[in-house]
């Protein structure tokens, strides 16, 4: 037991992370073998909602913009590719990047006059984008495809429940990637200064508004892939999938696993969702009518209690025990 | 012209829900500055114990509009004891995710517990016919009882010792504490205040229409639109733009479209945070 101990405080914890990686990789490839065929659906159901999440972390959690529009532009990314593949026709590998290009335009034309609000104006005048986006589908038979709704076409390659499984996990690790070099880069360092004080970072000679604009429409272009996987797994659309609630989801799902960390919204969505999913189906009387009444809850406690979420907070209890460690080693804190 | 002067009628009495809603907003976002999304839920509330007061109590809706209207000012002060006083000098965005969290706690609890619209009847359910206008007697009630409680409220902030303490905390809350003005127990009173306003809301609004858990959502957007468009923490400005919001709605729903009548009062906040970002008055910022 003492070898072990001493092997993990020599172990670097760079090394340490990236074995974590190549652990949960490992795991999610091989998940479709070990598990049930409706636990395959409901994790690529989750994969899709952690896109989104990490859409949303981009602007929120780096920039530091409470976007309550992302709900409807899911949405509108689903719509759009729905619309593009079946009723235009196109192929899927051109309809897909053009759903993702079509919610970044509409995310540019709501940006433009929404970010120039800052802090609980910049959240509320979203909301009501969100709330009209809705009205609009709900309201526009043509465009949402009335109570029948919309049906999304699947390509040969995808109509395997696995396959599905791997191409929306490929389209995470791709968010993923792309999300890193954005943060690790001068530009996220930008939005960072941003999120931190933006007075300061104008100060400095950073045009707050266009970068924030460009955080913003990046953000809208990943929520577009995620909602395109949204509509690709279930394979038909309606007007609710607009809804502002879902807007709360994502940021419920980021805030909780833990916002400006990568890990922070996988965390959040694939584990609540699939808890989510567990409490409606184990069927007792009572949890599945309240099941958002716990997550509303949990959202208040980790605000007030733990406002770096799950990720941030396991994140500093390490850091805390890694300083107790060595200053314990040093000598300096006899106990 | 009967029609045009029944909308207004109609009109006015929106705006009566509104400016009462607003105001207390107003209250709590301009003086504590506390962006308080889940009013609207509160208010939901209110709506809901007038139905278990009033239907399954038996009790007269005036003595209910009373129960009612005290039992939702506790509410508030438990609202803000648990939820904001922990987050005091925390970001504004924490704030305004607590309230979402409790947007949801509210919600589903109402939902879960009876999923379907209720509604409750008219304490008099009589029509006045007056110079071609038809207005139900219950609009009437709606309006003057937003007139009383505005003139009660204003006399009560300029008036009285406690309103004045208020206003004080809003003006600087480190200067009031410094005056021995407790202002942990003022914060407390302006969400009572505030909440029993949008309690005598709903109770009014409720015969008129159905009680639903979701009634509240929308509501306090608009509640939002008027106070960013009245300035924050203007009492005047929230008067005038809930009269202004209520009447524009019925004449759009009249002239324009009757499936998006939610959405003309959010057009009107995105076109007016466009062109000014930090709302048409200068409120107390």
């Amino acid at each position: 037991m003492a070898g072990i101990v001493r092997l993990w405080k020599k172990f670097p914890s760079k090394y340490g992370k990236a074995g974590i990686i190549v652990l949960v990789l490992a795991l999610a490839v091989v998940m479709p073998w070990i598990t049930s065929k409706y636990n395959v659906r409901i994790l690529t159901l989750a994969m899709a909602w952690a896109i989104a999440a990490l859409s949303l972390n981009l602007i929120l959690g780096y920039t530091g913009q409470a976007s309550l529009a992302h709900g409807a532009l899911m949405g509108i990314g689903a719509y759009a590719f729905g619309i593009f593949a079946e009723r235009v026709g196109l192929n899927f590998w051109l309809a897909l990047p053009i759903a993702c290009l079509v919610t970044a335009f509409i995310g540019l034309l709501i940006g433009l006059p929404s970010l120039r609000t800052k802090g609980p104006y910049f959240a509320i005048v979203t909301l009501c984008f969100n709330v009209i986006v809705y009205k609009v589908f709900e309201n526009w038979q043509w465009l949402s495809g009335g109570i029948q709704g919309q049906v999304v076409p699947q390509p040969s390659f995808l109509q395997q429940r696995w396959a599905r499984y791997y191409f929306v996990l490929g389209c995470l690790l791709l968010t993923l990637i792309v999300m890193h070099f954005i943060v690790k880069s001068l530009l996220g360092l930008t939005f960072m200064s941003i999120r931190s004080n933006e007075n300061l970072a104008e100060a400095t000679g950073i045009n707050t508004f266009r970068n924030k604009l460009l955080s913003f429409v990046v953000s809208c272009f990943f929520v577009g892939l995620a909602g395109s996987m949204l509509a690709i797994e279930n394979g038909q659309l309606d007007p609710t999938i607009t809804i502002h609630l879902n807007s709360f989801y994502i940021l419920i799902f980021l805030l909780i696993g833990g916002a400006a960390t990568l890990s922070g919204p996988l965390v959040g969505a694939i584990g609540l969702y699939w808890l989510l999913d567990y409490m409606k189906k184990i069927g007792i009387k009572g949890i599945e009518e309240f099941r958002y009444l716990f997550f509303g809850l949990i959202l208040i406690i980790v605000i007030i209690y733990m406002p770096r979420g799950l990720v941030g907070g396991l994140k500093q209890l390490w850091e805390w025990m890694k300083s107790r460690l060595k200053r314990r080693k040093i000598g300096e804190v006899p106990e | 012209m009967s029609f045009f002067f029944n909308q207004l009628v109609i009109g006015i009495q929106l705006g009566s829900q509104y400016v009462m809603v607003a105001l207390g907003l107003t209250l709590i976002f301009g003086i504590l500055d506390i962006s308080h999304f889940a009013h609207g839920h509160l208010y939901m509330i209110g709506a809901y114990l007038l139905y278990i007061v009033m239907v399954l109590g038996g009790i007269n809706y005036w003595i209910a509009l009373i129960i009612c209207m005290a039992a939702l000012a506790v509410g508030g002060v438990v609202v803000e004891r648990l939820v904001y006083r922990p987050l005091r000098g925390q970001p504004h965005i924490n704030t305004f995710i607590a309230a979402i969290g409790l947007i949801l706690v509210l919600e589903t609890l109402v939902r879960g517990i009876q999923p379907k619209a209720l509604s409750v009847p008219k304490p008099i359910d009589t029509t006045l016919q007056f110079a071609g206008i038809n207005m139900e007697l219950q609009r009437l009630f709606v309006i003057i009882g937003a007139v009383v409680l505005i003139v009660l409220l204003q006399l009560f902030i300029k008036r009285t010792r406690l309103g004045t303490a208020i206003e004080a905390v809003a003006q600087d809350r480190e200067g009031a504490a410094l005056v021995g003005i407790n202002v942990n127990r003022i914060s407390a009173l302006t969400f009572a205040i505030a909440t029993a306003l949008a309690a005598a809301a709903a109770v009014l609004m409720a015969p008129l229409a159905f009680v639903s858990p979701e009634m509240g959502s929308v509501l306090i957007l608009k509640a939002f639109v008027i106070v960013v468009i009245g300035g924050l923490g203007s009492m005047k400005g929230a008067i005038v733009g809930g009269y202004l919001l209520g009447i524009i709605e019925a004449m759009a729903i009249a002239y324009i479209s009757s499936a998006y009548k939610d959405v003309f009062a959010f057009a009107v906040l995105i076109i007016i945070l466009a062109i000014r970002p930090t709302g048409l008055f200068r409120g107390r910022d």
